[in-house]
């Protein structure tokens, strides 16, 4: 039988980046969407490069940034007693950084897609910003905000470079799952290798193909 | 009664634009803006409704100031109580036809939803979602969802422009209706002179940011040489030459008008235009029809 630590604690980071994701992204991408700040274009620039960065760059700032040798992560650790490396709040960081664009960008482009008129009706009819948003806005963008969940939480099962850099392979903390996979094939466990890698393939179609099938609206075509 | 005078720099695709605009509308009028599109209309309603800062002016409606650059006084959208309908409805997509309504309303509103279904014809369509009405149906919602707050100014920016010819005449009834049965102040955005002429106590007409013209309809869409008894405008939808004369087929409403027309009245003009009929000379004869 093989060691289930490593998937269960993929899902969690999975779950509990997704989540923290959820509530950092909808106000930046509101942010984005609507703003006409000039500092906009840099913001833009930076919530993207995870996409093009090559994950053991980010990874390896990281390690240097928040290492208790170096004055930041020495501070954090003797002030606030957190650690961020080789720790799984450290992977939360990595992976909440390593999978922003997947979640700012379809809410992002959800945002924009709706006509700006329905803020503006909403406005003049007394509403203030926080009510439009809750009960006008996200409500209208229900399939970016699923997508843009989706995308989060199956880009952090997928990650490697940046998990591997900041938290290491301690099994139990921080060895997900994609890490145990690049052990066991080390040590030769093809067949462990392939358990992980299987469960990891079948899981993550199922997801999506859940997300599309919901979206394209193919149940409720159905149902006529 | 409204009141500004009010600059505004406009950057369009047409470069920049200096918006400035002085004008008061009387309590209980209906006043269209007319011109081209990029001359600033749009733009004004939104400096009235607060979605757009004026960088110098003031507007004042009905005692209160809602916007005055020295006086620094600001209030926001939410805090003026205008009611505004747009070109595409801007209805919410995720709530259904009395939701609209009631999202709408303000605290310690008086209750006016019931009373907008029953002139507005909107029981049927009560719980339906936006998605599911027509044009027509979803302008009506629209209309209604403007005025659960009783606004005292109500702007309307094209709104029927997405219409059929049928349907803006209902819509210019209950639009009518309204205003007078809720005593509103009224800015209608508006390209069609049959509209125009129906629906409004006077036109401004604006060009480049400025209002160039303040008149009747009547002023506006005749030719002042022109001291005609009948006249109508309509849409010419063809002409067929018959010896010496030009028989044209005018749209004038929704009824369709045969003119006799000699070569010096047809020269230039083409299927499609906006033509003038009119005439001086005869007695007109009234019969009672219902």
């Amino acid at each position: 039988m093989i060691d289930l630590n490593p998937l269960v604690l993929t899902f969690k980071l999975a779950v509990v980046t997704t989540i923290i994701l959820f509530f950092v992204s909808v106000p930046l991408a509101y942010w984005l969407a609507y703003s006409k700040s000039k500092a906009k274009p840099v913001v833009e620039a930076l919530v993207s490069m995870p996409l093009v960065l090559p994950p053991t760059v980010i990874g390896f700032y990281m390690l240097l940034a928040f290492s208790p040798s170096n004055a930041f992560g020495g501070w954090l650790e003797d002030w606030i007693g957190l650690r961020l490396v080789f720790s799984f709040e450290g992977l939360v960081l990595g992976s909440v950084i390593y999978s922003l664009p997947f979640m700012v960008q379809p809410i992002q482009a959800g945002f924009s897609n709706l006509s700006p008129d329905l803020k503006r009706a909403s406005y003049v009819m007394g509403k203030s910003r926080l009510t439009t948003l809750n009960r006008v806005l996200l409500p209208n963008i229900k399939t970016s905000l699923l997508t843009g969940i989706v995308l989060a939480f199956a880009h952090t099962i997928g990650e490697f470079g940046v998990v591997l850099m900041i938290g290491g392979n301690i099994s139990g903390k921080t060895r997900v799952a994609s890490i145990a996979i690049y052990d066991q094939v080390e040590s030769m466990n093809y067949d462990v290798a392939n358990a992980y890698s299987l469960i990891l393939f079948a899981l993550t179609f199922i997801i999506l193909l859940a997300v599309y099938l919901l979206n394209g609206g193919y149940f409720k075509r159905i149902r006529r | 009664m409204i009141e500004l005078s009010i600059q505004k720099e406009l950057r369009s695709s047409g470069g920049k634009m200096l918006l400035d605009i002085e004008l008061s509308v009387g309590k209980g009028d209906i006043v269209t803006l007319y011109g081209r599109s990029g001359a600033g209309k749009t733009s004004l309603l939104m400096l009235l409704a607060g979605l757009m800062r004026p960088d110098s002016g003031f507007i004042r409606a009905d005692g209160q100031t809602w916007t005055d650059t020295q006086k620094r006084i600001w209030r926001r959208p939410q805090e003026r109580n205008v009611g505004l309908v747009f070109q595409e409805y801007a209805l919410f997509p995720n709530m259904t036809v009395m939701e609209n309504l009631s999202y709408a309303m303000r605290k310690g509103q008086k209750d006016e939803r019931e009373h907008l279904v029953e002139i507005m014809d909107l029981k049927e369509l009560k719980n339906r979602k936006p998605d599911t009405l027509s044009g027509g149906q979803k302008q009506r919602v629209a209309l209604a969802r403007a005025l659960v707050n009783k606004p005292s100014l109500l702007l309307l920016d094209e709104p029927l422009s997405a219409l059929d010819q049928d349907m803006r005449g209902k819509l210019q009834q209950y639009i009518l209706q309204v205003h007078r049965e809720y005593g509103l102040t009224t800015i209608l955005i508006s390209h069609d002179a049959t509209e125009i002429i129906k629906m409004s106590d006077y036109v401004m007409e604006m060009e480049l940011g400025r209002v160039i013209r303040k008149a009747t309809p009547g002023e506006i869409f005749t030719h002042e040489k022109l001291n005609a008894k009948f006249q109508f405008t309509g849409e010419v939808m063809k002409m067929s030459r018959q010896d010496f004369i030009v028989i044209v087929t005018v749209l004038v409403g929704r009824e369709l008008v045969k003119v006799v027309a000699n070569d010096s009245e047809v020269e230039g003009m083409e299927v499609g235009d906006r033509v003038l009929i009119a005439s001086k000379a005869f007695n007109p004869v009234i019969h009672k029809i219902s």
